[in-house]
């Protein structure tokens, strides 16, 4: 590992969201964004306060949401009605990459059969199939079909009648979801923010990440030759906006990169499909005569927007026309956020065991952490896997800690459980959750500060035991026993003193266990009872001590308790109950149970 | 009540303060479901803001009960551990007197598990002995094998003290403490009661429960 090839933030998210959900979003989060900043910049017209450059705030370094500061100069209209504002330079600053998998589903269908054995000769046409309105029609093709003809979209008994030898195999099309969302969070190796796009497509923001691996050529190259020996072929494009990147990914040249000046020159050319609109607009932009992107360039603002002022996004040729020239923001909607303290390791060749080089990556985020003056709460290791995976392990702190050898010591057993694949070449640890942290004199004597020690020690208890194992009492004020106690992690805070204290067990069962009893009287206390099968004479009693139910938290016809602090003739002090009295129209003939035992 | 001493010994100085003799006890108990050594053992400790460290196997705490903190003689916290291993309860009872943040650890462990041998107590005891922890294993069903614990007890209930207020009920609870192997000291037995502050173990209380009768 050495500390020049370094990225500056790599992660892995906790949990995968809903891949549905993050496909909506981010068109719905430009169209706001766009409405907010024209509303702002309406109500600053009206005011007109004369604004001076003190008054602007400073940049801050990390911004969650991934924008870079320029967006926020930018003047971007209210309405689309408005008149397209100058073009900003700095709003196209950003680099985007695109990845278009065109072959994803075949390929991915391919090594599944592969593994196997029942994969198709080349020469065989093959089809994959997805359930249409009216029967199954094509979802993928592999390259002997595509040259017979068979093309996506068509119903598979007509391409049957035109190939006859054509083999059909049901397409998974939720699993394709799956492996591309995991594989979008491998492409973390290259940038921190990425992102599915669509069903074929990834997309990164690799703004200032391309001079790690040598330039955007470099990198380009990098990510096809990774991705195919992953065996999947890829066409990629770097250009400064999300829609320009797409559509040169897919119209554009090979390994294309498109810097701002030349952005309107090289995408006037492509046709207007490479505006991620639906077919039937495209259809439309056709009959009035559009079939370039240049031409729809050339049109009147006004009457575009006059056509188009309803349409949902996807179907706005004038809102992904502003997208892909950066006139409108378009957010980047990743998983989630990378974490703002991380370190990497490099491996010249794929390795299965990330111990050896965890001490060292431990002692980097610590120095990262202390000149921030953080300490961690949660701590992963991700592993990018060769075979285009990632698996991650994670361990959490009762304190802020940046202590490494204390870090190190939470994975002592937990790196067997990560899943090394056949082996990776990049690991990365990171702080996702820091807390400010304070540097603390040791005392007088030399000893450390009191509850370092103790907080170290629930770390490592809960790191290799688990964290549900590890609890410390919360009181509760309620009477019934079992709820005067609750049992929280010890990571979390510390528990309260306890209640005024009442003659109670010093252990009590978790289910009360239920005995024979014999009695004098049936609201009066046990003569002898039966418990585990042995019969045990009440010498002593204390009681009864009765608790009723909680009726505002249990089910109705819940009975009341009658306790009772019994001695056996063996000498063992015992916490027995009644539930329920005789008539009180709550059940039969009351049960007693074993609830606790006294010293 | 009178309990026989044997040999006769003195009142064990020593033990009367466990906090500057730290070490490793074990205690057994006739009977599973008795709470006099977990009663033995926490009469013990005395108030302080260090917490307990209390680890149980599974087994062990379906049979006998989870510690209940409001009936605690002392106030203290405790920080609860549950494993299902008998090498897990060893090792978190070891990384537990790791920590000197501890006033004790308490162990409770079902049977003669093969993870429990010599080695294992001695590396208690002597960890236990560095830190300043004193650490009690409370051997539930087990058998007096080979250990290396400083102080083995056999611990078991008596018929409680009379209740101050009340004849019918139990009061102050007393048990038979057989020390039956000792590192410092020749072997004795005594009866212990703790009287809200410290153990005493005296080889007669003072006022002997009254004849008890059935109710």
């Amino acid at each position: 590992m050495t500390v020049k090839d370094k990225l500056p933030v790599l992660t892995f998210p906790n949990a995968p969201k809903d891949a549905s959900s993050a496909r909506a979003k981010p068109d719905q989060l430009a169209l706001a964004i766009a409405a907010l900043r024209g509303a702002l910049e309406r109500e600053a017209q009206t005011t007109a306060p004369p604004k001076s450059e003190a008054e602007t705030d400073t940049p801050d370094s990390y911004s969650p949401v991934g924008e870079p500061r320029a967006w926020r100069d930018t003047p971007v209209p209210a309405t689309t009605i408005s008149t397209p504002p100058q073009k900003d330079k700095d709003a196209l600053s950003r680099r985007i990459t695109a990845l278009y998998l065109p072959h994803f589903a075949m390929e991915r269908w391919d090594r599944w059969a592969k593994q196997r054995g029942t994969e198709s000769p080349a020469d065989l046409p093959t089809a994959l199939v997805c359930e249409g309105t009216h029967g199954p029609v094509i979802y993928a093709t592999n390259r002997a079909a595509d040259i017979a003809g068979v093309h996506k979209g068509a119903r598979v008994v007509d391409m049957r009648a035109l190939v006859p030898n054509l083999r059909v195999e049901f397409a998974d099309i939720g699993g394709d979801g799956a492996a591309l969302q995991k594989l979008s969070l491998w492409m973390r190796r290259w940038c921190p923010w990425t992102a599915c796009d669509g069903p074929a497509g990834i997309v990164m923001d690799t703004t200032g990440s391309d001079h790690l691996f040598g330039g955007e050529p470099a990198m380009l190259r990098d990510i096809e030759e990774r991705l195919a020996h992953l065996g999947l072929s890829a066409q990629l494009a770097c250009a400064p906006t999300h829609g320009a990147a797409w559509a040169l990914a897919r119209r554009g040249g090979v390994r294309e990169t498109c810097d701002a000046q030349q952005l309107m020159l090289r995408v006037s050319s492509l046709p207007v499909q490479s505006l991620r609109i639906d077919g039937p607009t495209v259809q439309l932009l056709g009959r009035l005569g559009l079939k370039a992107i240049g031409d729809l360039a050339a049109v009147p603002r006004i009457s575009l927007a006059r056509r188009f002022s309803r349409a949902p996004i996807a179907q706005n040729p004038l809102v992904r026309l502003d997208q892909m020239m950066g006139r409108l923001a378009e957010p980047m909607n990743a998983a989630d956020d990378p974490p703002r303290f991380a370190v990497q390791a490099r491996l010249p060749e794929a390795v299965q065991d990330p111990t050896h080089h965890l001490p060292a990556l431990c002692v980097e985020l610590c120095a990262q952490l202390e000149t921030a003056g953080f300490g961690a709460r949660r701590i992963c290791v991700t592993v990018y896997r060769t075979d285009g995976e990632v698996s991650q392990i994670s361990a959490a702190t009762a304190q802020a800690s940046r202590d490494p050898d204390h870090l190190r010591r939470l994975f002592d057993d937990k790196l067997e459980k990560i899943d090394p694949g056949f082996g990776f070449d990049l690991i990365t640890l990171a702080a996702t959750v820091v807390e400010n942290m304070q540097i603390t004199q040791n005392r007088l004597d030399g000893k450390e500060p009191t509850g370092a020690a103790l907080a170290q020690m629930i770390d490592r208890l809960s790191a290799r035991l688990g964290a549900k194992v590890v609890t410390r009492p919360h009181p509760h004020p309620s009477h019934i026993p079992e709820r005067a106690e609750v049992w929280a992690s010890a990571l979390h805070a510390k528990p309260a003193p306890p209640m005024a204290r009442v003659a109670r067990p010093l252990k009590i069962f978790d289910h009360p266990e239920e005995v024979r009893v014999l009695y004098a009287v049936p609201e009066g206390p046990p003569a002898q009872f039966v418990w585990r099968k042995i019969t045990y004479r009440v010498v002593r009693f204390a009681g009864p001590e009765r608790i009723a139910p909680e009726w505002w938290k249990d089910m109705p016809g819940t009975r009341l308790r009658d306790y009772y602090h019994v001695e056996n003739q063996t000498s063992q002090r015992l916490w027995l109950y009644r539930e329920g009295v005789l008539g009180d129209d709550r059940g039969a003939t009351p049960r007693w149970f074993v609830h606790g035992v006294f010293a | 009540m009178q309990c026989p001493s044997r040999p006769v010994t003195s009142t064990p100085q020593r033990l009367r303060n466990p906090a500057q003799h730290a070490t490793l006890s074990e205690i057994f108990s006739a009977k599973v479901t008795d709470g006099a050594g977990i009663g033995f053992a926490l009469a013990h400790l005395s108030k302080t803001d260090k917490p307990l460290l209390w680890v149980q196997d599974r087994v062990s705490r379906r049979e006998t009960g989870r510690p209940y903190l409001a009936g605690f003689p002392v106030p203290l916290s405790i920080i609860h551990v549950d494993v299902s291993r008998p090498a897990d309860l060893l090792w978190a009872m070891e990384e537990g007197l790791r920590c000197g943040d501890l006033c004790g650890v308490i162990g409770e462990i079902w049977g003669d598990p093969p993870a429990l041998d010599f080695t294992a107590t001695k590396r208690l005891a002597l960890r236990s002995e560095a830190q300043g922890v004193p650490a009690w294993l409370i051997r539930h069903a087990g058998h007096a094998n080979l250990s290396a614990a400083r102080l083995r007890w056999r611990i078991d209930g008596l018929p409680a003290m009379n209740h101050p207020y009340d004849a019918h009920a139990p009061g102050q609870p007393l048990w038979r403490a057989e020390l039956f192997r000792a590192r410092w000291q020749a072997p004795g037995e005594w009866v212990a009661r703790h009287d809200g502050d410290t153990l005493h173990l005296e080889h007669g209380v003072e006022h002997p429960p009254l004849a008890t009768k059935v109710v």
